[in-house]
């Protein structure tokens, strides 16, 4: 073997100990330990396969046989992320660059008194304690390679703390750029979201990548939800053909809480997402859209969890996909009742559109039931574009290009328009619209 | 304005018109009736440029140019419009935005500028009450839950505000009570002129009280087997088709 051939995962493991021998105290703090532990985990763990179950169609064959720089300097401006555009005053905006808070490009408007919004590097130094209660709690026993991995490696990203109380008008809107002008680039961004009681919050995760290098981002956010309290959480991918994202968001609702998510994807080399939310407390309402839209060779794996621990709870789900070209898709739905969680409201839809012969989508819908009075339901069509449709509109004048978009675009609204951030779904929309004018 | 020369048309290879000839001129209503299964939706199809049936023979010429080899936005851009048998429901476009993208995409080919929002909302709102549409219905979902007789009356405001040249009326009579009726059919009236055409698909006479043809002809597998002025739809209504398939069956 070469040097270039070692492969990535005795790359990562050589790092972090050659990292952890020049730390001073700092090794023996919490913080560190967890880290260690995660190591050893993914150590074992390594990266998945697909003999592995929740990996069965996404190969990451690819992704761990490239290098990365994980510790890459940049010099991105503004003016190189303009395609986002969101009025000054309106939110909070965060900018990390390769893995790392920019505080030159982040603005912050909202009160300190209402939200505490830190880099992760700043927060785990100024208050290490509240920093513990928080990190890798909820995703301690992932059993997930990737997952151990970023913990291992936890760094930065952001800490965004909310008291009891508090509605937080504006949204927080966090930016992960992956510069990747001149080399391929590896960042592992970690997100703890502190929700209180009765406390709301909107905020957004917005990935994107310049430049033609290979960009791998390994992110994992942890959100707790508190009591009564109200999360809107989105996360728009909007990558590059050379980029490979996995992407962990692990969330705890505590009694009578809301969360919606939105994760929508627009490009991407290889995306797969993961977005388990466990409804640890009664009467909580979990909502989960999602939207895909891959062309080329692109790839796309959606795996959610709703995990009812607690009666009288409900879930929602609804994913929606266009598949272009050649590209894949994948959905797994899982929803789990606990013995406890009894009239348990679980629904989950996913519905998909293979626009060519050579696209595929695999879909599985997976419920574990164990009480007995529970409302289940679930339900996934892959389907053709409706000619019928077509005709009709075409029939009035519509050119036929016209009408597929008319129609795609409506196919896309229903998960777009519960994007309840002016400025991101505006963005989507005009995205989307370009996307399907290019073909 | 339409002349059609033994047109011959199959599906899944099975053929359904056997050499269709009509002459439609500017400002003639023509009315089209027979027995289910003749062909009726088949020919207003094919003229409106449905791939699924394959032309195997004959012409259309639409004022002169051939449009079997157009596209149906083309056809519908150089001034044929259908009304279907069957609107169909389309979710998540509302028809107010459905309009507007197919009129300005009509006028873009016609080589004129688009309609703005003001001038484009002032003109729907007086063709939905030429046809009593209530406003609400435009910004719902095409079609989408509308009633047999909104979906039909629905046609009929779309063909108001697109004012085609050749109208093509598929059974938009079928399903609707007599005030329905009497509404479709001033829709259809106010647009008659020297310059425009209509033909009528019905199955009933009942519709050509109010939109009063000046041919009425009668298709029966797949042919023109009789063709006459108004007073044969009146005989078709007393006497049924039978008389007609018995005649066709002499001769052949
Ligand atoms: N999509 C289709 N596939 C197969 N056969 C069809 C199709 N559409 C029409 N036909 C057949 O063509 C014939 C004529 O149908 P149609 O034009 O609908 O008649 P009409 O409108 O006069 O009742 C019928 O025998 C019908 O079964
Ligand atoms: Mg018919």
């Amino acid at each position: 073997m070469t040097t270039e051939t070692i492969d990535l995962k005795t790359k990562l493991i050589t790092d972090f100990y050659a990292r952890e021998s020049v730390m001073n105290g700092e090794a023996a703090s919490a913080f560190h330990q967890k880290k260690r532990a995660a190591l050893a985990r993914f150590d074992q763990l390594g990266f998945p396969t697909v003999r592995n179950e929740e990996w069965k169609y996404s190969s990451v064959k690819e992704l761990v046989n490239e290098s990365y720089n994980f510790n890459s300097e940049s010099n991105v401006v503004l003016a190189d992320l303009e395609d986002l555009k969101i009025p000054e005053q309106d939110a909070n905006i965060i900018y990390f660059v390769n893995g790392r808070y920019n505080a030159e490009l982040s603005r912050m408007v909202s009160s300190q008194a209402q939200i505490t919004i830190s880099s992760l590097s700043e927060a785990i130094k100024k208050d290490p304690q509240l920093v513990n209660t928080y990190f890798n709690e909820l995703t301690k026993e992932s059993g997930e390679g990737f997952t151990e991995l970023n913990t291992a490696f936890a760094q930065d990203g952001i800490f965004i703390h909310v008291p009891d109380n508090q509605t937080v008008e504006h949204p927080v809107i966090l930016r992960f750029v992956a510069d990747a002008r001149t080399q391929n680039v590896g960042n592992q961004p970690r997100n703890i979201i502190a929700v209180g009681r009765n406390s709301h919050l909107k905020m957004a995760e917005a990935f994107r990548t310049l430049g033609s290098g290979r960009s791998f981002t390994n992110a994992v956010t942890e959100i707790y939800v508190g009591e009564e309290a109200g999360v809107e959480y989105y996360k728009v991918q909007n990558e590059s053909e050379q980029a490979y994202h996995i992407g962990t968001t692990q969330v705890r609702m505590l009694a009578r809480s809301q969360f919606y998510a939105g994760t929508v994807t627009l490009n991407g080399r290889f995306t797969r997402n993961n977005l388990n939310i466990i409804l640890d407390g009664e009467r909580c309402e979990a909502h989960m859209y999602g939207l895909y839209f891959p062309d080329g060779t692109q790839h796309v794996d959606n795996h959610t969890v709703a995990d009812h621990r607690k009666p009288n709870s409900e879930s929602n789900e609804l994913y929606k996909g266009i598949l272009r070209d050649k590209s894949k898709g994948v959905f797994n739905g899982k929803i789990f009742v606990r013995p406890d969680a009894q009239k348990t409201n679980a629904f989950q839809s996913c519905k998909n559109i293979v626009l060519s012969p050579e696209a595929s989508m695999n879909t599985k819908p997976q419920l574990e039931i164990y009480a007995d009075d529970v409302k289940c339901s679930h339900g996934t069509t892959t389907g053709q574009i409706d000619e019928e449709a077509l005709f009709y509109m075409r029939s009035r004048g519509i050119s036929r290009p016209e009408a597929l978009s008319l129609l795609m675009f409506a196919f896309c609204a229903d998960v777009v328009s519960q994007i309840r951030i002016d400025s991101i779904r505006e963005y989507l929309e005009n995205v989307i619209a370009e996307k399907l004018a290019s073909k | 304005m339409l002349s059609i020369n033994d047109l011959r048309a199959s599906i899944e290879g099975k053929e359904i018109l056997k050499g269709i000839n009509l002459e439609v001129k500017a400002g003639e209503v023509h009315a089209i009736m027979g027995p289910n299964g003749s062909g009726k939706s088949t020919l207003a199809s094919v003229l409106a440029g449905r791939e699924e049936y394959e032309v195997t023979g004959g012409s259309v010429l639409f004022e002169g140019k051939g449009i079997l080899e157009m596209a149906p936005e083309e056809r519908a851009a150089e001034g044929i419009f259908l009304a279907f048998q069957y609107p169909v429901e389309i979710p998540g476009v509302t028809t107010i935005n459905f309009l507007k993208t197919a009129v300005n995409e009509i006028r873009k080919y016609r080589g004129e500028s688009p309609l703005d929002a003001a001038q484009f909302l002032k003109m729907v709102r007086e063709k939905a009450k030429l046809v009593s549409m209530n406003d609400s219905l435009l910004k719902r979902a095409l079609n989408e839950g509308f009633s047999g007789g909104e979906k039909k009356r629905n046609e009929i405001f779309q063909m108001a505000v697109l004012e085609p040249k050749l109208a093509i009326l598929d059974e938009t009579d079928s399903g609707l009570d007599i005030d329905a009726l009497r509404i479709v059919a001033e829709g259809v009236n106010s647009l008659r002129s020297p310059e425009r055409a209509a033909i009528v698909v019905t199955h009933y006479q009942r519709l050509l009280d109010y939109i009063v043809p000046d041919f009425v002809h009668v298709l029966y597998k797949g042919r023109i087997v009789k063709s006459g002025p108004k007073e044969l739809a009146l005989e078709l209504e007393e006497k049924g088709y039978d008389w007609i398939k018995a005649e066709v069956e002499a001769l052949s």
